[in-house]
């Protein structure tokens, strides 16, 4: 009622007088946010709004007859954006058959792995003082990785513990930091004066947390996939989650740790997969799952101090560009 | 006169430094020696006093005589304190020599209080310092954001099993599974058909248990390769052999929840069927029983 009995007030014109017509003309001069009073103002929004869902709606119907009229001479789809289409070409992008690379893996500090010299054997630990969440995760991600050992952590320096560690045979240390009751940092060192990588862990979920999840990881030595790991930094990187796992999966226990790397989140899952067909396959998650953010790789052991770093996240060079990512 | 002083700002009027609690009064003056606010230990109304403060981990001994009352810049006089402490300490007798008792005792008591937390001080710098990094908020919810976005623009589940049927066409999991393809499925198809007719009633049930019993099918798989061990596996395992046959029978028609796996030992089974079929006569005998 409002609207009609102000339909004859002021401001510039405004259209149909009988308000919900069928076809509303908007003069091509009008806008919308003229209007003063914020009820007519939003009534008329609506209007405009319904106009154009209206001209949408006939465009798309206009453009599929011509498609179907064309037939098979119609123009392909057009493909959408995604971020990932969009992605920025990182020059480090590796080729699968680039030698350098392949030279370079296998002189680097994985190639006693690789070369099935040495057998992976992990120490975990945590922060000072850890809280109850963060030492179950820690238990959960030593029955995930085969051949590995929580050790509680009592104020030990880093570098006194990895010659220690060193010493007895181990090739990768864990540390998980904690921060308010709950787990978010990750550092992974591997041990004979390996690259050290720090990541802010984030969305960690327990098993107990993971809904529909199934019995517990057995002993058998799961597979592993790296997925996305395109450029040269996502290369050492994936080596370095590689070499975690030893080398010969046992298929026999159908299980899969898999580290998917997408817009530079690496997110961790695992889970017993079974074939029910050749062209199906059954995923069942079992164990805990964490995403990590790669924030500096380290080249020597950790030494947050005197190392020197390979790469390290600068907020203001780094995250620029929405389209640029770097692993 | 300090008698004047401090009847003026013990009791009766405002002093600035003065803090009072609900047990005691505490005094902020840098110069007080106690901290507490009392007839003794105020700087103000005292005029023959003497504190030890520290500056950048050294301590001074600070004296104020009724000689320079006069001169408040040159008031308080300051001496530099030996690191070491006994020495120290000898260095405060002498310099407080003929001073009141109370004073000299509290300045003593004070300057070891003082060493004492230095040295505390120094060995937590030893120790690993926790460094706090401020979070900034606006950055905290923008990562959130893109890593729910990523989570899913990435759909984990269905890469995975892209992954794994890939592994499994490029032969990665050898002789473990080996699927009919679409020859093998007519021709086994036939033979399933004869099986079918006779299992018929126990297979519903067997599909459950089949789901459940996944470990133990499990364990079979790398027994099979051994066919002795095949045969010394016992009853307890028998029910699980026969399920698999029914499983391997079924796999063409890919119903079954359990493994399909093993058409290679499954066919070199053939000449052991004869000793099957007398074990499946267990369970019919079974589902007679109940």
């Amino acid at each position: 009622a409002g609207h009609g009995g102000a339909a004859g007030h002021g401001a510039c014109a405004e259209g149909a007088g009988p308000p919900a017509p069928e076809r509303v003309l908007f003069p091509p001069t009008f806008s919308v946010s003229e209007i003063k009073n914020k009820q007519r103002r939003h009534f008329m929004f609506l209007r405009w709004k319904q106009q154009q869902r209206k001209e949408k709606l006939a465009a798309k119907k206009k453009r599929r007859k011509e498609r179907e009229a064309l037939g098979d001479k119609a123009p392909p789809k057009a493909i959408p954006k995604t971020i990932e289409n969009q992605r920025v070409y990182d020059e480090t992008t590796v080729d699968p058959n680039d030698e350098e690379v392949a030279f370079d893996e296998a002189t680097d500090e994985f190639a006693p792995y690789f070369n099935r010299q040495t057998v992976p054997k992990i120490l975990i630990t945590t922060s000072d003082r850890p809280r109850g969440r963060t030492v179950r995760f820690c238990e959960q991600l030593a029955t995930v990785i085969p051949n590995s050992h929580v050790y509680y952590r009592r104020g030990l320096a880093l570098k006194r513990i990895i010659p220690q560690c060193i010493a007895r045979d181990f090739t990768d240390l864990i540390v998980i930091n904690e921060d308010r009751k709950i787990p978010n940092g990750l550092v992974l060192s591997h041990l004979p004066d390996g690259p050290t990588a720090h990541f802010r862990m984030s969305s960690v979920r327990l098993r107990k947390e993971i809904k529909r999840k199934g019995k517990e990881p057995t002993e058998h030595v799961p597979e592993v996939i790296l997925n996305n790991f395109t450029t040269r930094l996502g290369h050492s990187v994936g080596r370095m989650f590689a070499s975690l796992f030893p080398h010969d999966p046992q298929f026999i226990g159908r299980q899969v740790a898999t580290f998917h790397n997408q817009r530079d989140y690496i997110f961790f899952r695992f889970h017993r997969y079974i074939f029910k067909s050749e062209k199906k396959v059954g995923i069942q998650e079992l164990g805990p799952r964490f995403t990590l953010k790669l924030r500096s790789l380290q080249k020597g052991t950790f030494d947050s101090k005197f190392g020197e770093y390979e790469w390290i996240h600068k907020r203001r060079e780094m995250d620029t560009s929405r389209r640029k990512f770097h692993l | 006169s300090p008698q004047v002083v401090w009847s003026m700002l013990g009791n009766r009027q405002f002093c600035s430094y003065k803090m009072t609690t609900k047990t005691q009064n505490f005094c902020r003056n840098e110069y007080n020696l106690t901290g507490l606010c009392n007839r003794s230990s105020c700087p103000l109304a005292n005029s023959q006093y003497a504190t030890i403060r520290e500056e950048k981990g050294r301590c001074y001994l600070y004296m104020k005589t009724i000689e320079r009352a006069a001169f408040p810049r040159r008031l308080w006089e300051r001496v530099l304190l030996n690191k070491n402490y006994e020495k120290a300490l000898e260095q405060i007798d002498e310099n407080l020599i003929y001073w009141p008792r109370f004073i000299r005792h509290k300045c003593k008591q004070r300057f070891t209080k003082i060493t004492q937390y230095l040295i505390r001080i120094r060995k937590l710098t030893l120790k690993r310092q926790r460094k706090l990094v401020p979070l900034r908020r606006k950055i905290e919810r923008r990562e959130r954001r893109r890593e729910e976005k990523a989570l899913v623009a990435a759909q984990l589940d269905n890469a995975i099993e892209k992954e794994l049927l890939e592994r499994l066409k490029q032969d990665t999991y050898g002789d473990i599974y080996n699927f009919p393809i679409h020859a093998f499925d007519k021709a086994l198809q036939q033979q399933d058909a004869e099986s079918e007719s006779e299992s018929d009633a126990e297979r519903e049930e067997e599909e459950d248990e089949d789901v459940d019993k996944r470990e133990f099918v499990e364990a079979e798989d790398s027994d099979l390769s051994d066919f002795e061990d095949m045969d010394k596996l016992e009853t307890s395992s028998e029910e699980e052999q026969e399920q698999e046959e029914e499983v391997e029978k079924k796999a063409s028609l890919s119903k079954s929840k359990g493994k399909t796996p093993l058409k290679g030992p499954a066919r070199r089974k053939r000449p052991y069927i004869e000793i099957e079929y007398e074990e499946e006569t267990e369970p019919t005998t079974k589902t007679k029983a109940a």
